[in-house]
């Protein structure tokens, strides 16, 4: 079982990120929860959300405090807060960050660091800096937990007629994640 | 093992397409958190003409109950669903569903009570409604929740209850979660829930009076025909969840058990903590320990028979509750165990633990130090403590 755990701020999508990816997941066959940290929703505080990823049944009912994964949807999170908190050892920080992978790593030593600058990818392609769909095209690349093919079939039925340009943020950070 | 005819659905949405699956002709709801996307979706499927109901909009869960009781003496069969303070403000009115015999179904997404305001998870909502007449299943999962709509619908209405039903899942720990759920097909589901066909109904045509009052030579045999009705009401349970298994392949008993064959000592709960239980469980196993779980999936009428059959000769029973005993001697639940151990004469060591409210996170880990000191333990009567149950991690 893969545990991944999402830190962004309210609004960003974390909680729809989780949903997209279990959802994904299930369709490839596997066994999955997303779930938020069912907190009240407030506007830009730090938010977290949580996915598990397995080839078995799971049967677990917690959040997550010792994660495989960490996805960070907000740069300025960092300074907020250590995500890392519980990240297993040489676990892996999925990052949205206009810093370099290795810059990264440098201040994170021992994890393994999938970065991508994905306010610029998410401008582009959707004109707006909402991460969301971006970072979980990077948490593929730097997992294989999901099928891209299953990802952008969940993206379509949730986005409608926004999906192609999410499902093209997806595949860019598929595309341009470096992983160190 | 493959999981490829499942779809990856939020608890609340599915729970809401299994309403639709067993096509209610009326709902009434006030939204709630965390039942708040129950009811939303229902209206929607409402509107899209996907679900052919009356949806009636209310001011408040007095009056959605109220409606509800409406629709149902007419003779439709009529769902609900509320959350902690709105099931407290239907009281009332529960007492009423049930005396009436009104077969309403409602799903119970449980969160505790204010004050201090909390919109997290317990089961302080429902223990507050325990008495109220109405049958009350607990759900482990989603798929607990998805089928138990449609196995609560069929022996609500069967002549032989005619009773309404709580169906209860954990706010948010099950209620906002997205997992796998299989959704048997709509042809299946007609051929198991034929349309009600009530007893008696209410028809401008037809006069007739439902709940009328009692006198005092009447209100004893009146109140001793229902218990009598909810009592009976288990052996009619037992066999709709049998007849499920057997049309949708997956098993629902009113008492379930995990593990207890080998083990001596023996978890008891309700809900969604109980897949924490296992997985504690199987770790105790990996280091030499057995341990076993009892889960009660029928809180009412309680399941005596069944449970004396899985406890007896068990040695050490502990009992977890999700709630406060609001000044009794112990959680609702071991209450109910420590009759049932004094009647049957079950011969072990009794502990209580309460955990989880408010949406305190409970981890599998929790339950393999309550187990490491229910062993510690030499009597069911802790004479040194002010009460006989601890409450878990609570800061003093």
């Amino acid at each position: 079982m893969i545990e991944v755990r999402f830190h962004g701020r309210g609004g960003q999508g974390a909680v729809t990120s989780v949903e997209i990816c279990a959802v994904s997941a299930i369709d490839d066959g596997k066994f999955a929860q997303g779930f938020p940290s069912f907190g009240p929703e407030r506007r830009g505080a730090p938010v977290l959300a949580f996915l598990r990823v397995s080839e078995k049944p799971i049967k677990l009912r917690s959040r997550i405090y010792e994660p495989d994964v960490i996805v960070v949807l907000d740069p300025s999170l960092l300074a907020a807060e250590n995500p890392t908190l519980g990240l297993k050892k040489s676990g892996t920080i999925v990052i949205n960050t206009g810093k370099s992978a290795q810059e990264i790593k440098n201040m994170f030593p021992g994890f393994r660091v999938a970065a991508i600058d994905a306010y610029s990818v998410a401008r582009d392609e959707l004109g707006i800096p909402i991460a969301n769909t971006t970072m979980i095209g990077a948490l593929v690349k730097a997992t294989d937990i999901i099928s891209m093919k299953s990802m952008e079939d969940s993206i379509t039925e949730r986005f409608g007629r926004l999906a192609q340009k999410n499902i093209n943020a997806c595949r860019r950070a598929y595309n341009e994640t470096v992983i160190i | 093992m493959n999981n490829k005819n499942k779809k990856g659905i939020e608890v609340s949405i599915a729970l809401s397409e299994s309403v639709k699956l067993c096509r209610f002709e009326a709902i009434s709801a006030y939204p709630i958190t965390p039942q708040t996307h129950i009811v939303e979706h229902l209206s929607e499927l409402v509107a899209e003409g996907e679900l052919a109901a009356e949806f009636i909009t209310i001011e408040s869960e007095h009056s959605a109950l109220s409606a509800c009781i409406g629709a149902s003496a007419a003779g439709a069969r009529t769902f609900t669903s509320t959350s902690s303070q709105g099931l407290e403000l239907m009281h009332e009115i529960l007492f009423i569903a049930s005396g009436l015999r009104m077969p309403i179904v409602m799903a119970v997404a449980n969160r505790a009570l204010s004050a201090p305001l909390s919109i997290w998870n317990d089961h302080g909502d429902v223990m507050a409604a325990r008495d109220a007449g109405w049958i009350q299943i607990f759900c482990e999962n989603g798929q607990e929740a998805v089928d138990s709509i449609i196995i609560a619908t069929r022996f609500a209405e069967d002549r032989r209850v005619l009773l309404p039903v709580m169906v209860n899942l954990d706010g948010f720990i099950l209620s906002h979660v997205v997992e796998p759920i299989e959704f048997p097909a709509q042809e299946s589901v007609d051929a198991f829930l034929p349309s009600y066909d009530p007893l008696y109904t209410l028809h401008p045509d037809r006069p007739l009076t439902m709940g009328a009052y009692a006198l005092p030579e009447l209100y004893t045999e009146a109140r001793y025909a229902q218990e009598n009705a909810l009592i009976n009401s288990k052996d009619v349970i037992n066999e709709v969840m049998g007849e499920f298994g057997k049309k949708f392949g997956r098993e629902y008993r009113v008492v379930e058990s995990y593990n207890c064959e080998k083990a001596d000592t023996v978890f008891v709960a309700m809900g969604s903590m109980n897949e924490n239980i296992m997985t504690a469980i199987d770790e105790l196993k990996s280091r030499g320990k057995e341990a076993g779980l009892v889960k009660i999936r029928l809180f009412r009428p309680f399941p005596s028979e069944e449970l004396a059959e899985v406890l007896s000769g068990k040695k050490r029973i502990i009992v977890i509750d999700r709630a406060m005993p609001g000044g009794a001697m112990n959680g609702p639940v071991f209450s109910e165990i420590s009759s049932l151990a004094k009647i049957r004469g079950l011969d072990a060591i009794l502990s209580n633990f309460i955990l989880g409210l408010g949406g305190r996170d409970v981890v599998p880990e929790a339950f393999i130090d309550i187990y490491n000191e229910s062993m510690a333990r030499t009597s069911t009567f802790v004479k040194a403590a002010k009460t006989n149950y601890r409450i878990v991690g609570v800061r003093e």
